[in-house]
């Protein structure tokens, strides 16, 4: 029996959010088997073969499988699935999009955003927003889950020597078509993997006064993050959302900002190492939480503690 | 075209939930219960759209307890044309609603179904997708723009590194995120509308659904709850705590 990894990639290299994935594949038993699935992604291919303690790499390469078109990725995951246990993917955008289409076509209920295996069919996972968390067990015959990335401390990326097979794609299935992507283009590490995230919230005031953490994200090489209320009120696009409803984040250090603490952000951030406040309302929820708070006006404190770290 | 908004009641937004004291679940009882937000936002584009005149009828379904009629309801009052109750009192999970929603759109006939990318109770983000594969349909998820015409939505998508564009053969699903639209507020005079609006009843039994559940739940736990910590003076004490106690820069 054997475990299917569904990866992240960038066509060259794997996402760090695989790595995770295959660190909660290995506390299913069985061999794990990595996909690879992509238009030129040859690359990530050869990158997935050196990833410690998977046995087997299925390249799959075809123009209809570019661009991340659930109808054509789920259809090339549900050719395969019979050979397996479970299916896995990360909790990606990616994954969240693929997954369930693929599930629902094995008549399976996909167990969502894992964060521990008790057992191989028995799975822990955050509901309401991380307020509490479900043991569930599934009765189907193949599980399909996703996994949270930050529940699991990534595999090593070398190591390993797998084979590398070809997969064939099913057939383009006509329903969706490419138009365009507007990637986001940032100097800084990605929010998701990054050792430090600086985030603002609606206590910044404006999409211009997130400015002023950019030195502060500068000094500590961190990736940058807002709250829902930032992003509601049209501050910073939607990539930076760190909560329930965007992006799970568990660095070694986050840095909260004007931020009142809703539940639904602390669903985001609350497993990071360290967490620090900074916020002029003493009674804001998001100092139960921190490590360290600065009760203050951040327009004053933001600087200081700039120019406190050139030190 | 007809457009079908699946909306699901759950815990309102701003409650805090508790576990219960017998590890079963969470408590819901004497709660306050509102749409899925993120519903709120697929049932405002859809009456958008019929308001730009791509729409010709909004129909909002919910499935699960009695008490589902009161969200169908609030569907109505924002502006849906009628609505469907497919009643059960059973545990409800994302592959069941999916199978439900199909056999509604087989009697239906929607061009497009709009639904919320997750609810925010069990936060699964799965049965729109699902719906999309049973019915063998396109499916645009965790859209921020969507616009219809010749037969095609194309949709602006949140992915994580920024934005992604498709354009998606109709029939098809949709799901929304949250900056697709800002939902209106409920009037009163279409409260008072809504409750002349029609609202069917289905059973599951009907529609040839087998709803039972996949997943078992085992227990249900409180998170570990993070400790509070110390409130620093100034950046310079803050900087010297995160150097040399913490330890993390």
């Amino acid at each position: 029996m054997a475990v299917l990894v569904f990866a992240e990639h960038d066509n060259r290299s794997l996402k760090k959010a695989t790595l995770s994935t295959i660190a909660a594949a290995q506390k299913l038993g069985g061999e794990i088997h990595l996909l690879v699935a992509g238009h030129g992604c040859a690359e990530a291919a050869k990158a997935a073969a050196q990833v410690a303690g998977v046995a087997k790499v299925l390249h799959a390469d075809a123009p209809q499988l570019d661009d991340e078109i659930a109808e054509n990725v789920a259809a090339l995951i549900v050719s395969i699935a019979p050979g397996y246990t479970h299916l896995l993917a990360p909790a990606t955008s990616n994954g969240k999009n693929v997954m369930p289409r693929a599930a629902a076509l094995l008549d399976s209920q996909q167990i969502s955003e894992i964060i521990a295996v008790e057992a191989p069919d028995t799975f822990v996972r955050p509901i309401y927003a991380g307020n509490a968390l479900a043991t569930v067990k599934s009765a189907d015959a193949i599980k399909v889950i996703t996994v949270r990335a930050t529940g699991f401390d990534a595999v090593a990326a070398t190591g390993g020597a797998a084979p590398v097979e070809s997969l064939a794609a099913p057939a383009d299935a006509g329903l969706s078509r490419f138009v365009g992507r507007e990637v986001a283009k940032s100097e800084r590490p990605e929010l998701t993997s990054a050792r430090v995230v600086v985030s603002g919230g609606r206590g910044m005031g404006s999409g211009e006064n997130f400015r002023l953490l950019e030195p502060l994200a500068d000094k500590l090489n961190a990736a940058m993050g807002a709250s829902r209320a930032a992003v509601d009120a049209g501050f910073v696009p939607n990539d930076w959302q760190v909560g329930q409803t965007g992006k799970i984040v568990a660095p070694e250090l986050y840095v909260a900002i004007g931020i009142s603490g809703a539940i639904q952000h602390l669903a985001g951030m609350k497993d990071s190492r360290v967490i620090v406040a900074i916020n002029k309302d003493e009674e804001a929820p998001i100092f139960q939480v921190a490590d360290y708070g600065i009760v203050g006006d951040l327009f004053k404190v933001v600087p200081e503690l700039v120019e406190e770290l050139k030190k | 075209m007809k457009v079908l908004v699946p909306v699901k009641r759950v815990v309102d937004y701003n409650v805090k939930v508790r576990v219960k004291a017998d590890g079963t679940g969470v408590e819901t009882a004497n709660v306050k219960m509102s749409m899925n937000p993120f519903d709120e936002i697929a049932l405002e584009e859809a009456i958008r759209l019929r308001e730009a005149g791509v729409a010709t009828e909004v129909v909002a379904v919910s499935c699960g307890v009695p008490a589902c009629q009161e969200t169908l309801r609030t569907a109505l009052a924002i502006g849906a044309d009628r609505a469907i109750l497919v009643a059960s009192d059973a545990e409800l999970q994302p592959l069941a609603v999916a199978k439900l929603l199909k056999a509604v759109c087989a009697k239906e006939n929607p061009q497009l179904v709009i639904l919320g990318k997750q609810a925010i109770d069990d936060d699964a983000n799965q049965t729109g997708q699902m719906l999309a594969a049973l019915l063998g349909w396109a499916q645009a998820t965790f859209a921020s723009k969507v616009q219809v015409a010749e037969g095609r939505a194309q949709v602006t998508r949140e992915v994580d590194g920024g934005l992604d564009t498709i354009s998606v053969k109709l029939p098809a699903v949709i799901t929304t995120d949250l900056r697709l639209n800002e939902p209106r507020y409920v009037t009163l005079p279409n409260i008072m509308k809504a409750k002349k609006k029609p609202l069917e009843t289905l059973q599951p039994d009907a529609l040839g659904v087998d709803v039972a559940p996949r997943l078992k739940t085992l227990k249900v736990t409180e998170p570990p709850k993070r400790q509070a910590g110390v409130k620093v003076p100034d950046a310079r004490t803050l900087v010297e705590k995160l150097r040399n106690e913490a330890k993390v820069i």
